[in-house]
């Protein structure tokens, strides 16, 4: 394996993890400074997508679509919050998954119900169309370059919003001790519910970066949700810093496994079962990371409570 | 629910008495029409495909006016939800309460390999309109047991023999790491005799494949070879070509079809395909099928709704053939055995198997000047092709 291939793979799995972190963010956010376990995240990511290439193919434009699709999440985000999810801050875990997994059943079926089964496509911006050329043979598609890009921007932004506003503190504070945050006067339903927004809109964010570079289809977000959760985990839940550091980590152990591992058993075992042993494997080594991160460090990388 | 608790009970005492005889009486009494069971998944991200499947039966009946052979038909459809413990007991259900006289349909093999002993062990038919797994073709194959479809080997062989064809030297080939993906592989390889460069298996659920694309870019092949079904084949089409990888050959088994094309759209036009029909064929039969479906359904038509098609004309002269007495199941058998009825396909017939004898095609994706997409034939490789497992088949 050339360095130039090791470079495109190492710059892949930064992108996947890019887009992993935009689902992340939201969800470690709501799971920690409300104590909320949100498996309907993932169906969030989901209608993203789907509103994302309904209105682009009703615009014709992927900035207009992109532009709309972001409220029209955040608004979907406050109904479900305000219609479901409000009513769960005060039971216990066990419900919450009960009932956020309910909602993913009939949201994967209400959009098969208005858009069909069949997987939808949303066209790449003509401005960002096309390739550069980083290895001979292979364009690397300069819209993702831009998901990087939007990425590591949005992470940006976060990190400021969270690190360095008075919204932010209340949030970290939040994350650490809501009961202590309620008791000194702070109207703590209504900053649940900002930071319940502002993770569906994030995670319909993802959701329309997605749509040109993967298939937009119903079930699309429980995929996603797996491996955010991994990230969250292996974060600290309800650390920002923690969700896009976890979520770099595992979109380069995912990507550079995956694609080096059959060639590095080849090295040890005859051909075949070095490929099929490598995939197998190579498909295991995220949670593998997971699960040796927290026997070390319990609470992920970067703990927040205290 | 008393009555039908009754007349449950009151159906299986008879039955366990004098199963002949009720049987008969069945077939003579009361009710002179024919009633197929449709088992199309209408669940889950495969609903597509049973959407296909179902409709292309629908429009062979709508053709036939609603009767098969003359006799009134009527359709129990029957959704698996891609659960073979479901399909089983829905089956059973449409077996024992609403008598159905023949099972058709199936999309998935792991479906059809639930439901093939329920519905063959009561003498039921069961007439596969896609799933077409090797594991009924050889020593495991039915009298009571027909697909229309194919053997899912033969289709990736074609593909290999494609290859071959087309002088192809260097190929690397990619595919999900399950048995179905290792069986195209052998498959593939068992016609082609050229390199195979790499081998990569991903995982069933795998989003992005960037890191393959880098991979299939460094080893530079002549073609890639790829068996990636569904959601897995819309996302590897699309970054594939917006990898700027299009000049290297993509051939496909179960990738590019019409059910997955309108999601694929422009990146997919110019890909191969190995199939035994295409919407592009030029016969009458074909013809009529494809305008009058896309009237009716507003869609192209894929592979899984031309077989399903295909199953309602072959029941139509199955029934015709014995003159409506469909009670009797070794003439009626026979009669499906026959296959005299015009495909959509052209050519036609059972192998000694159940399996079709049938030509196989390459066939291209091509946009239409409608602005939707099909694949279109651009030759044939392999003429009436009996499918490699045949040989192996005892009928009992």
């Amino acid at each position: 394996m050339s360095l130039g291939l090791l470079l495109v793979q190492a710059l892949n799995g930064l992108q996947f993890g890019v887009l992993l972190f935009l689902v992340a963010a939201g969800l470690t956010l709501v799971f920690g400074v409300m104590d909320f376990i949100n498996l309907a995240h993932g169906v969030q990511y989901m209608l993203g997508a789907y509103l994302g290439a309904s209105l682009a193919a009703m615009t014709g434009s992927f900035w207009l679509a992109l532009l709309l699709a972001l409220p029209a999440a955040l608004a979907l985000g406050l109904l479900l919050e305000w219609l479901v999810f409000r009513h769960l801050y005060d039971r216990d875990h066990l419900s919450q998954v009960l009932a956020t997994f309910g909602v993913i059943l009939f949201l994967n079926q209400a959009v098969r119900a208005i858009w069909g089964s069949a997987p939808l496509q949303m066209p790449v911006p003509a401005l960002l169309e096309g390739g550069i050329a980083l290895m001979p043979g292979l364009q690397y598609p300069i819209y993702r370059l831009a998901i990087l890009a939007a990425g590591l921007l949005t992470a940006a932004l976060l990190w400021l919003l969270v690190e360095r506003t008075r919204v932010g503190a209340l949030v970290r504070a939040g994350a650490s001790n809501a009961a202590m945050v309620a008791a000194l006067g702070v109207d703590i339903r209504r900053l649940f519910m900002l930071v319940f927004g502002f993770g569906a809109m994030l995670a319909g964010f993802a959701g329309v970066m997605a749509a040109p570079v993967l298939s937009v289809d119903p079930g699309m977000g429980d995929s996603v949700l797996i491996l955010a959760f991994v990230v969250i985990v292996i974060g600290g839940i309800g650390s920002v810093r923690g969700a896009f550091l976890a979520a770099l980590l595992v979109g380069l152990i995912e990507t550079l496994g995956r694609s080096l591992l059959p060639d590095l058993l080849r090295l040890v075992m005859a051909a075949s079962p070095a490929r099929q042993a490598g995939a197998a494997i190579g498909s295991m080594l995220v949670y593998i990371a997971m699960a040796l991160i927290l026997a070390v460090r319990p609470r992920g990388l970067f703990p927040v409570r205290g | 629910m008393v009555t039908i608790g009754r007349r449950g009970t009151l159906g299986l005492a008879a039955g366990l008495a004098m199963p002949a005889v009720w049987a008969r009486a069945q077939g003579a009494g009361a009710s002179p029409g024919i009633k197929i069971g449709l088992v199309a998944v209408q669940t889950g991200p495969a609903a597509s495909l049973g959407t296909h499947l179902r409709d292309g039966f629908l429009l062979g009946l709508k053709h036939l006016d609603g009767k098969l052979g003359g006799l009134p038909a009527e359709v129990v459809q029957i959704d698996d939800e891609l659960r073979p413990e479901v399909a089983v007991t829905k089956v059973r259900a449409a077996l024992e309460r609403d008598k159905v006289d023949v099972v058709a349909g199936v999309v998935f093999s792991n479906i059809l390999a639930a439901i093939i002993r329920p519905v063959t062990e009561s003498g039921t038919l069961l007439i596969s309109t896609n799933a077409g797994p090797s594991t009924f073709a050889g020593r495991g194959c039915n009298p009571n047991f027909f697909t229309t479809s194919y053997n899912n080997d033969q289709v990736h062989s074609v593909m290999g023999q494609a290859a071959q064809d087309a002088g192809h030297k260097r190929v690397f080939v990619l595919t999900p790491n399950y048995q179905a993906g290792r069986d195209a592989v052998a498959g593939f390889k068992s016609r082609f005799k050229g390199e195979v460069v790499d081998e990569v298996y991903v995982p069933l659920n795998q989003l992005d494949f960037s890191a393959e694309l880098a991979k299939i870019a460094a080893a530079k092949p002549d073609a890639l070879f790829t068996f990636m079904p569904g959601g897995l084949g819309v996302n590897l089409v699309r970054q594939y070509r917006q990898a700027g990888l299009g000049n290297i050959e993509f051939l496909s088994t179960f990738t590019v079809d019409e059910a997955t094309l309108p999601a694929q759209g422009d990146a997919a036009v110019g890909f191969y395909a190995a199939a035994t029909w295409a919407p592009n064929m030029d016969n009458p039969q074909n013809l009529r099928f494809v305008r009058d479906f896309e009237a009716a359904y507003n869609y192209v038509p894929a592979s899984y709704a031309a077989q399903s098609y295909d199953a309602a004309m072959l029941l139509d002269s199955a029934v015709r053939r014995v003159g409506g007495k469909i009670a009797d199941k070794d003439a009626l058998r026979a009669a499906v055995r026959a296959a005299d009825f015009r495909s959509v396909r052209g050519n036609f017939k059972f192998g000694a198997n159940h399996y079709p004898v049938q030509d196989f095609w390459l066939c291209k994706v091509a946009k239409r000047a409608d602005g939707k997409f099909q694949t279109e034939t651009v030759r044939k490789v392999l003429e009436n092709d009996t499918d490699p497992y045949a040989a192996e088949c005892r009928m009992r």
